[in-house]
């Protein structure tokens, strides 16, 4: 990675000193997105940890144009900010909708599906830090199956985590990606390619989060590192159809096998009352998921 | 030269969207809204209206769609009814507090549960503290230049303009109605051009979280906080009156058609008994106060044609005279009794007018409202008031309640 760590724009458009808690999978990811898209770029923010990471009233750490709007509608917001640049003749500018996993899988899913289906020309990128992390760690759609959160305080989330690249891929947009803030190069030329193409284009960020996930606020790289090396997230996108591993889960692919899901469980303390059975359902989800991905790749 | 054509509601206020030439529109059918959004699409399919049409998947996010294409410099247009509205509610407020010129119409329908598609205006009146302007018209005429002066003033005070009318009475009932020209239309509304749009060449965060007090900004300078913006709004509200007053009047003078700016009035100079209401109902009780005059009763009607900002000062004036006053609507605030009758008494309190009120409540989920219907009720009215009972009353008109 220092070889190409070089290539990465060396402009900064998001400062220190925002409001984002310390050791924040979304500042670092949001940082690199920033750095891919640069300027000509307007972000779609709907109330949540970006939110305020954006800052309050009258100050921001932030140099882009920004657009708050409502929980359900940041893709339609999206969309409405494309027609009207539209409308205006401004058709060089990408429009970035960036939601938390409850602004994407829960409450996003209705406005961010039409536009999808309508092949709207913007990048909708989901910050998945698995729970509603802006109110204090509830339960979301995307929190993964035996996890404790302030809403499932005891038995801890009964429920697997929905399957919502299969969502996505099902609207046959023209590009589909996953990304890390662990692998910040990977993320980078995913967002530079992203800014490309013409289209729908969706991009998951596995979004490490120190307070709700329970972990050190030093390991929020080696947490995002382990959740690929587990296989339990995996490195792709999806172009035109077509599946391929990148980074870190290609050479996994290649040449490596899985670290075990218990390393990746055991550091961090949403996970300290999963069950064995629990466990072992995770992990047998994460190597049927991964035998499809070297399925599809070799096709 | 002029261009008279039998249309309906739908067709006029579509012809006005045509007019107002919008960069965008978006919109999400619901009856009697439906046809309005269907000719729209025919106009842009056809490259008779050059506007991006955004066919959202939910109404909550066609007023989304509007907000961010208005926030990036567009004009924009919408259309709903009904539980349709309701379903953009929280979009409503967020329109209204981003100060965006929105223009939309509200095609009045009763809202679910139960189920009606028929004509009540419960859907606009449920969200008057939405922070939009309210207009409500009485033909379609009315709906077709309302729509050109709605933009007029949302682009002038940086308010959202809501015009209501009501559904299948107007929406889907054919009258004459006489087209503007283009060029007429361009003198009265030219193109939008927005103090602030939101673009690359000034990187802005619009719409943070705001702290309850008032904030410094990088530069030391103390900005607004949450309570200076919503002071800003209800004060453009105050301001609005005199922009509402001069659209209608400038359009008058170039079209010739004068709907009045905040109210109309009907043979109010010598009327001891008027009638009040909003819409079509309104337009009816012109037709129950010359009944009533054929009687030897002296009746007029007064027109609530903006119920927001509320013509405190014209109302005040009108009614000096009356000796009772009907107000016939068709909502309800429940546990209490018709909004407009509540507003109307509240500009009354304090003045000379202290003449009994009654309050009818009809015409919900589209019930039929009948002129004789009307007459009877404003006759009963009279005669009540005329033997020496001052007690204000609400009665449900033309309804089993027994």
């Amino acid at each position: 990675m220092h070889e190409t760590i070089f290539k990465i724009n060396e402009k900064e458009y998001i400062l220190p000193g925002n409001r984002a808690c310390q050791g924040c999978g979304l500042s670092l990811a949001y940082r690199y997105i920033l750095k891919a898209l640069r300027e000509n770029t307007i972000v779609g923010i709907p109330p949540s940890c970006l939110c305020v990471l954006h800052g309050l009233y009258p100050t921001t750490s932030v140099i882009v144009p920004a657009l708050n709007t409502t929980f359900a509608g940041n893709a339609a917001s999206a969309s409405g900010m494309v027609a009207g640049l539209r409308a205006l003749n401004k058709t060089d500018i990408t429009v970035l909708a960036l939601s938390g996993d409850g602004g994407t899988y829960d409450i996003g899913i209705q406005s961010l599906s039409g536009a999808a289906e309508r092949n709207t020309d913007f990048i909708f990128a989901c910050y998945d830090n698995e729970a509603y992390m802006n109110t204090g760690t509830q339960r979301s759609g995307a929190t993964p199956l035996g996890a404790l959160t302030t809403t499932t305080p005891i038995l801890t989330k009964q429920d697997p985590k929905k399957d919502f690249l299969k969502i996505m891929e099902a609207h046959h947009i023209p590009y589909l990606a996953t990304v890390s803030p662990a692998y910040p190069v990977d993320l980078y030329d995913k967002f530079v390619k992203a800014k490309k193409i013409r289209g729908t284009r969706y991009i998951q960020i596995d979004t490490p989060c120190p307070p709700g996930w329970g972990y050190p606020t030093a390991d929020t790289v080696k947490i995002g590192k382990l959740a690929v090396e587990t296989g339990l997230f995996i490195l792709f996108e999806i172009e035109d159809g077509r599946f391929r591993f990148t980074g870190r889960s290609k050479t996994m692919a290649e040449r490596g096998k899985l670290v075990p899901l218990v390393n990746y469980v055991e550091r961090q303390g949403r996970f300290k009352k999963m069950s064995i059975e629990q466990l072992g359902t995770l992990q047998a989800s994460v190597n049927s998921r991964w035998e499809e991905c070297l399925k599809r790749a070799e096709g | 030269m002029s261009d008279v054509r039998i249309i309906t509601g739908n067709e006029a206020a579509a012809l006005a969207v045509r007019l107002a030439e919008p960069g965008v529109i978006a919109a999400y059918p619901i009856t009697p809204q439906t046809k309005l959004a269907e000719v729209l699409s025919e106009y842009v399919e056809k490259g008779e209206l050059k506007a991006e049409y955004v066919r959202v998947e939910s109404e909550h996010s066609s007023l989304t769609v509007c907000i961010s294409a208005s926030t990036v410099g567009a004009r924009v247009f919408t259309a709903t009814s009904s539980n349709g509205l309701l379903y953009m509610h929280e979009q409503l407020h967020w329109a209204a507090g981003s100060r965006l010129p929105v223009v939309m119409c509200c095609v009045n329908r009763g809202v679910g549960a139960p189920w009606s598609i028929f004509n009540d205006q419960q859907d606009s009146f449920s969200q008057r503290d939405t922070g939009w302007i309210q207009i409500y018209c009485r033909d379609n005429q009315e709906i077709l230049d309302t729509v050109l002066q709605a933009y007029r003033i949302a682009e002038e005070v940086y308010l959202p303009v809501m015009v209501c009318y009501d559904g299948f009475v107007l929406s889907h009932t054919m009258m004459p109605v006489d087209i503007p020209n283009a060029g007429m239309v361009k003198q009265f509304l030219p193109p939008y051009r927005p103090h602030t749009a939101l673009s690359p060449e000034e990187p802005v965060t619009v719409n943070p979280v705001f702290f309850p007090s008032r904030r410094e900004n990088a530069d030391g300078v103390l900005c607004d906080g949450y309570m200076e913006m919503r002071y800003k709004m209800q004060d453009a509200f105050e301001r609005s009156r005199a922009i509402i007053t001069t659209a209608s009047d400038e359009w008058a003078k170039l079209s010739g058609r004068d709907h009045g700016g905040m109210i109309w009035e009907y043979l109010t100079e010598d009327a001891d008994l008027l009638l009040t209401g909003m819409g079509s109902i309104a337009t009816e009780a012109t037709l129950a106060a010359d009944a009533l005059r054929a009687e030897g009763i002296r009746a007029g009607v007064v027109g609530i044609r903006s119920f927001r900002p509320f013509p405190k000062q014209e109302l005040a004036a009108a009614f000096t005279r009356a000796r009772a006053i009907v107000v016939f609507e068709k909502c309800i605030s429940y546990g209490y009794e018709g909004g407009v009758c509540s507003d109307l008494k509240a500009v009354l309190y304090g003045t000379d007018i202290r003449v009994p009120i009654h309050n009818y409540i009809a015409g919900l989920g589209g019930r039929d409202v009948k002129t004789r219907e009307l007459v009877e009720a404003a006759r009963n009215t009279f005669e009540t008031v005329g033997a020496g009972d001052a007690e204000h009353k609400t009665i449900w008109l033309n309804c089993h309640t027994g």
